[in-house]
C-alpha cells in the first residue's frame, strides 16, 4: 500500500528552483534513505512534506489522502483546514537538532502532545511514554530535563515524542548529523530497530552503510532532482550516473 | 542614650502613622502590576503583528510612554478629560487616572520586554510544535510562552522594582500615599524624619520585591534553555 504519494513537486526560494519535480511513493513498511551533497534540495523535500514549506506545485497525499494537490491553472492547493489536520497526523518529523521542549521534563515531552492535540487520557499517555522511553532504554530519565542529556539521549527521546503520536510515516532529517562521531551509533540502532518492526520511514542520511544495510530504497538528490535511486546495494555500491559516482566517492571513507 | 531612644520611638510613630498610606501605595503598585503585566502582553502581540498598520500603532504608543515623563502622563490622564470634556474631577477619579496612567506607561515597557523574549524564541520550537499538531495558541501558551517568562523575569524585576518608587509620583495629583503622607507630616513638624522613615518604606518594600522575584528565579531554574 502507497503510504507517501509525492508527484512532481516543485518549489523555489526567490525565484530559484530547489526542488524541480520530484515524484516519490513510499510503501508502508518500507524505509527509504535520501542521500546526496548539501544543498541538493533534500531538507526542502522533508519540510514540504510536512508542512513547514508551501509547495508551488505538485501533489503530495498520504494513505490516498491529498494533503496538497494542483489544479488546472497550475495552482497548488491544500486540503481544507479539517482535513488538513487528520492527513497532518499520518506523519512525525526528527529533526537534526532535536528541537525538544526545554521547560518540560522527557516524560512530558512525550505527554504534552499526546494529551492536549490527541486529547489522550494522562494515564495512557504517561504509561505509552514510559514504554516508549523503555524502548529507547531511557525508562530512568523519565524526569529528567532536555539540558541535563547528552546529544544522543535527547535525540533518542525526540524519535520517542514524534513516536507518541503514532504517526504512520516517520520522517528523519540528518538526525546524527548535530551528534559526536560516537554519539551517532546509539541513534542508527534505534532506527534499526524501527525498521525492523516495519515502521514506514524516509532518512536524510550521510551514513552510507547505514543506507545501504538498513533501507529498503536509496535516493540520491542533487540539484533539486531525483538523479539516481533503486535498490541500496545497486545505488551505493555500483551506483551508474556520473554525479552520484562522484559523490559517493567523497563520502567513501564512511562506508 | 536618651536621645538616641527618642529617635527610634519618634521614627516607629511615624512609621505607624504612616501606615495607612503605605497600603495606598502598595494598592497603586499592585493594580498596576496586575493590569499591566497582561496588557502589556497583548501589546507586544500587536506590537509583533503582521498586519501593519497595527504595528505600527503600537510601535507608535509604546514610542510615546517610554519617551514621555510619567509625570506628564499622569496630568494628561488626570486632568485630560476635565479640560476636554469638562469630567468633573470628582472623589474617586484621580486615583482611578493614576492606575490607568500607571498601567499604560508600564505595559508599554513589559510590551518590550515580552517582544525580546518571544522573538529569541528559535524557530525549532515553533516548528516542532507545528509537525506535533499544536495549534498556534497552543504553541503560543503552552511551548513558547513559559520559556519567555523564564527568560524575561531578570528585565522584569528591574521595571517591577522601578515601579515601587514611581508610586511616589502620584503625590502630583494629590494622592495621598506614602510618599504624600510624610511631605505632609514633615511639613507640620519641620523634620527631615518622616522622609527617612519613607525612605525605610521604599527600601524594604523592593528588598521584599527583589527577594521573591530572586525566588521565582530559583523556581524556574530547574530547566536550561540554550
Ligand atoms: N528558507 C529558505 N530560503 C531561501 N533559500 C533556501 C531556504 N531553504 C533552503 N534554501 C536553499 O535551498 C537549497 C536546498 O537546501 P536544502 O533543502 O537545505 O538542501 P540539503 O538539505 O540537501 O542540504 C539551498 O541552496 C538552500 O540555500
Ligand atoms: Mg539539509
Amino acid at each position: 500500500m502507497k503510504l507517501v504519494e509525492i508527484k512532481d513537486l516543485k518549489k523555489s526560494f526567490n525565484g530559484v528552483p530547489v526542488l524541480r519535480n520530484i515524484s516519490l511513493t513510499v510503501e508502508e513498511g518500507q524505509t527509504v534513505s535520501v542521500i546526496g551533497p548539501s544543498g541538493g534540495g533534500k531538507s526542502t523535500l522533508l519540510r514540504c512534506a510536512t508542512m513547514l514549506e508551501k509547495v508551488d506545485g505538485g501533489s503530495i497525499a498520504y494513505d490516498g489522502k491529498y494533503m496538497v494537490k494542483t489544479d488546472e491553472d497550475g495552482n497548488a492547493v491544500y486540503a481544507p483546514k479539517a482535513e488538513l489536520k487528520g492527513i497532518c497526523s499520518t506523519f512525525g518529523l526528527v529533526f537534526q537538532n532535536f528541537n525538544l521542549f526545554p521547560h518540560f521534563s522527557v516524560l512530558q515531552n512525550l505527554t504534552d502532545a499526546p494529551i492536549h492535540v490527541l486529547k489522550m487520557p494522562k494515564e495512557e499517555a504517561e504509561a505509552q511514554a514510559l514504554e516508549l522511553l523503555d524502548k529507547m532504554g531511557l525508562k530512568n530519565r523519565a524526569d529528567a530535563y532536555p539540558g541535563e542529556l547528552s546529544g544522543g539521549q535527547q535525540q533518542r527521546v525526540s524519535i520517542a515524542r514524534a513516536l507518541a503520536l503514532r504517526p504512520k510515516v516517520l520522517f528523519f532529517d540528518e538526525p546524527t548529523s548535530a551528534l559526536d562521531p560516537e554519539l551517532t551509533g546509539e541513534i542508527l540502532k534505534v532506527i534499526k530497530q524501527l525498521a525492523a518492526e516495519k515502521m514506514t520511514m524516509v532518512i536524510i542520511t550521510h551514513e552510507m552503510a547505514f543506507a545501504r544495510d538498513v533501507s529498503d530504497h536509496v535516493i540520491f538528490m542533487d540539484g533539486g532532482i531525483i538523479v539516481e535511486e533503486g535498490d541500496p546495494k545497486d545505488v551505493i555500491e555500483n551506483p551508474q550516473n556520473a554525479r552520484t559516482k562522484e559523490f559517493l566517492s567523497r563520502v567513501q571513507s564512511t562506508i | 542614650m536618651e536621645s538616641v531612644l527618642e529617635f527610634f520611638k519618634n521614627l516607629w510613630n511615624l512609621l505607624v502613622q504612616l501606615s495607612p498610606s503605605m497600603l495606598t501605595t502598595i494598592e497603586i503598585f499592585l493594580l498596576t502590576l496586575v493590569l499591566s503585566l497582561p496588557l502589556g502582553l497583548l501589546v507586544a502581540v500587536c506590537r509583533m503583528s503582521k498586519w501593519k498598520p497595527l504595528s505600527w500603532l503600537t510601535r507608535i504608543y509604546i514610542s510615546i510612554m517610554r519617551g514621555t515623563p510619567l509625570m506628564l502622563q499622569l496630568f494628561v490622564v488626570c486632568y485630560g478629560p476635565y479640560y476636554m470634556f469638562e469630567i468633573p474631577l470628582t472623589g474617586e477619579w484621580p486615583f482611578i487616572a493614576a492606575i490607568i496612567a500607571f498601567a499604560i506607561n508600564y505595559a508599554a515597557y513589559f510590551a518590550e520586554i515580552y517582544r525580546g523574549g518571544i522573538e529569541s524564541t528559535p524557530l525549532g520550537q515553533y516548528e516542532a510544535a507545528q509537525v506535533l499538531g499544536y495549534s498556534k495558541g497552543q504553541t503560543f501558551f503552552r511551548i513558547v510562552l513559559p520559556q519567555v517568562v523564564k527568560k524575561i523575569l531578570p528585565a522584569t524585576t528591574n521595571e517591577v522594582i522601578t515601579l515601587v518608587k514611581d508610586t511616589s509620583l502620584v503625590y502630583a495629583l494629590a494622592i495621598v500615599e506614602m510618599f504624600t503622607r510624610a511631605k505632609m507630616i514633615a511639613a507640620a513638624q519641620t523634620s527631615m524624619l518622616p522622609y527617612l522613615a519613607a525612605g525605610i518604606f521604599y527600601y524594604a518594600f523592593n528588598y521584599l520585591v527583589a527577594f521573591l522575584m530572586e525566588r521565582a528565579e530559583k523556581k524556574l531554574g530547574y530547566y536550561q534553555i540554550k
